[in-house]
């Protein structure tokens, strides 16, 4: 199948990460399969956060899974500083993972319940980190003080003795302890208040600052998206619909499905007319036998012959803006270039 | 005027009784709702705002739960009733949609029996009758196919169009007032927005009271006709939507709305966090329960509790003793400033950066 086209990449030597054309695709025995990722290709700059939206299924999380190779994706090139992870082997790639690692999403459930926070932050230091135990906790407790945790008052404390937002800050310190390069946040802050997930990502853009990483933000919310990227990614059903700056994306969306997710926004202010464009009719196709064509299609109100018949490619709409349909809502240059 | 209300609740409290002491998650609180409006109820986890709606329910049964006060519902006074005279107005009268569309059905029987048990036991009509009662509540919740989907098994639905079922469950029976406890918490944007509709439109339809329980003022900003703003099992903002939006008098009603990221804000505009964390419920500070996180707070909001009071229209009260906007919320603002209380540093940052000034005081 083909992909979404690759006219948005950069040169790989500007670039800290590059995924292409990136397929994962579950079996589901009988011959049938759940295309979860068709053909994603984005890359990231070093110091940049990128944002993954999309609706549940769009294959968002299992596009940053796959950064990891967890599971291996199907086919495609993952290029972490110029090395593909698709060839190399499991030890190496073990090596690999001490610069890529991962948030999720529930806070309490990622952290082992039966062990202290000391012990949990310090976890990836009896693989990678010094042997002994004093220069082991220094490097903890400076993590759990950079996140806003009193290390010394955490460190036999357990899990459940704290609340959703200080577990998701020492999972945040026990993505940080191995002083990875690129973090992937897997919704981070979906399952936390209103005013917790405004500390989480004010922390996460501090540590940005101090440490220098490179972050992939994935999420449902948009506002939330829009506050932490620098670009963002729009995904529907394992394709990419559009790719842009994230100023630029929320001022001119170009892909209808990126207007239909500002519109349904919830926004505080009461003056806001609620009967916008979204049909109550609206599910999502399943990806074990996704539309032909363009995947929006049976959602999209600009969808006529030609996006049934053929797969739309990413086309420029400037030098930070892409999008993948066949009617944008903003002019693109007419001759798609790079399709495969 | 109290016989016109659907519903009068006035000075409810629930305690649970815990090893340290009593949690009082709600903690005197009053209100009145009316048929066809709807109220919200906005806070933080651990403001109180689902203990409420379940003690005005009457779901409150743990042994360990105490409720006081007194709900009066068209006439009836619910507090003190037994679970076994409730169960006639649960389902018929009240109904719940509840959070977690995922996990409030049960896995193992099909949706379609699970929709009509309550209506089989409440309306006394038959299997055939409730069949075709449920496939037309399906099909009012705009599931399509309603007829094949109402033999399917929860898991064979997403989790937008389980809400909807859930949705279709409580109003099986016409209820008179429903109750909605964060019910798209768990959903993307999208069904967000489908289900909110839904349960406008039915709403109008049925003429029905609803109070919306959420921790996002997004999501009641267009759709409540009232909003009651939660703090540690108190009210402590009550005004109609668009008043409530207009002039907030609150410092923590701002500091909630100041907490959401905006699309009109360019990236990487830092966020105003509210400071701290909620209060603890067993002994909750002294004065005013929000002063150890207020931007606002002076001496004497540590020690003596603000009450709740009606300000400029008697429609909208608040309880605080340094309102936002106000003269002494201007002073008590530049006093903290001054003496550098770091909360208030940040509220004055964020002021400079957006220019997003408090209201001026009326009158």
């Amino acid at each position: 199948m083909a992909g979404s086209g690759t006219a948005h990449l950069r040169p790989l030597d500007e670039t800290l990460l590059r995924i292409e054309d990136l397929v994962v695709e579950f079996p589901l025995g009988g011959g049938r399969v759940v295309h979860a990722v068709s053909g994603i290709s984005f890359d990231i700059a070093k110091g940049e956060t990128i944002g993954l939206v999309g609706e549940s299924g769009c294959g968002k999380s299992t596009t940053g899974r796959a950064i990891l190779q967890l599971p291996k994706p199907t086919s495609g090139a993952v290029v972490l500083n110029g090395q593909n992870l698709a060839g190399i082997g499991n030890e190496r790639m073990r090596e690999l993972r001490t610069d890529v690692q991962m948030i999720f999403q529930d806070p309490i459930s990622s952290l082992n319940p039966r062990r202290a926070v000391g012990e949990v932050v310090a976890e990836p230091l009896h693989v990678w980190g010094p042997a002994e135990k004093d220069a082991q906790w220094e490097k903890v407790a400076k993590m759990l003080d950079a996140v806003g945790i009193d290390p010394d008052v955490a460190r036999y404390k357990f899990p459940h003795e704290f609340s959703g937002g200080q577990c998701q800050r020492i999972s945040i310190a026990r993505a940080l302890v191995l002083e990875p390069e690129l973090i992937i946040c897997d919704e981070p802050v979906s399952a936390l208040d209103v005013s917790v997930q405004a500390q989480i990502l004010n922390l996460l853009e501090d540590l940005k600052a101090q440490y220098g990483l490179t972050l992939v933000f994935i999420a449902h919310d948009l506002a939330v998206v829009k506050n932490i990227s620098d670009r963002v990614v729009v995904m529907y059903l394992g394709k990419m619909c559009e790719m842009s700056e994230s100023d630029e994306l929320y001022a001119n969306p170009a892909h209808p499905y990126t207007q239909l997710l500002l519109e349904s926004l919830p926004i505080p202010d009461p003056d806001v007319v609620l009967d916008r464009a979204v049909s109550e009719h609206d599910e999502l196709p399943s990806p074990i036998n996704p539309p032909s064509g363009c995947r929006f299609r049976t959602r999209c109100p600009h969808a006529d012959q030609i996006c049934t018949d053929v797969e739309p490619t990413m086309r420029r709409v400037n030098d930070d803006h892409f999008v993948a349909c066949h009617h944008p809502l903003v002019p693109v240059e007419e001759v798609a270039v790079g399709v495969n | 005027m109290t016989a016109q209300h659907a519903l009068v609740v006035k000075d409810l409290r629930t305690h649970f009784t815990v090893a340290a002491g009593d949690v009082k998650a709600v903690d005197g609180v009053s209100f009145t709702l009316d048929r066809g409006k709807t109220l919200g109820v906005v806070g933080e986890s651990g403001s109180g705002k689902t203990v409420l709606s379940r003690s005005v329910m009457g779901l409150n049964i743990a042994s360990n739960s105490k409720t006081t006060g007194s709900v009066v519902y068209e006439g009836k006074e619910l507090v003190g009733m037994s679970p076994k005279e409730m169960k006639h107005l649960w389902g018929t009268e009240m109904a719940m949609v509840f959070q977690d569309p995922m996990t409030s059905l049960n896995p193992v029987v099909k949706v379609g029996r699970q929709l009509t048990e309550h209506v089989r036991i409440h309306l006394d009509v038959s299997k055939t009758e409730a069949r075709a009662l449920g496939v037309e509540l399906l099909r009012s919740v705009r599931i399509p196919e309603a007829d094949e989907r109402f033999d399917v098994y929860p898991h064979e639905m997403s989790g937008g169009m389980r809400q909807r079922v859930c949705i279709a469950m409580a109003l099986a029976c016409s209820p008179e007032m429903l109750f909605a406890d964060e019910p798209t918490t768990a959903l993307d944007v999208t069904v967000q927005h489908q289900i909110l509709n839904l349960l406008n439109t039915q709403q109008r339809d049925r003429n029905m009271a609803m109070i919306l329980v959420t921790h996002d003022l997004g999501v009641v900003a267009g759709r409540a006709d009232e909003i009651a703003v939660m703090y540690a099992g108190k009210v402590v903002e009550k005004a109609p939507t668009k008043t409530l939006f207009k002039e907030m008098h609150h410092p923590y009603t701002q500091a909630l709305l100041w907490s959401i990221p905006k699309t009109a804000q360019p990236k990487h505009t830092r966020l105003s966090a509210i400071a701290g964390r909620p209060p603890d419920l067993i002994n909750p500070p002294s004065g005013c329960s929000f002063s150890p996180r207020c931007p606002y707070a002076r001496p004497i909001c540590r020690e003596e509790e603000p009450v709740l009071i009606s300000g400029v229209g008697d429609d909208h009260s608040y309880a605080c003793h340094h309102p936002v906007g106000s003269p002494a919320g201007q002073e008590a603002f530049d006093k903290n400033l001054e003496e550098g209380l770091p909360q208030t540093l940040v509220a004055a940052g964020r002021i400079q950066a957006t220019e997003d000034l408090p209201t001026t005081w009326e009158d």
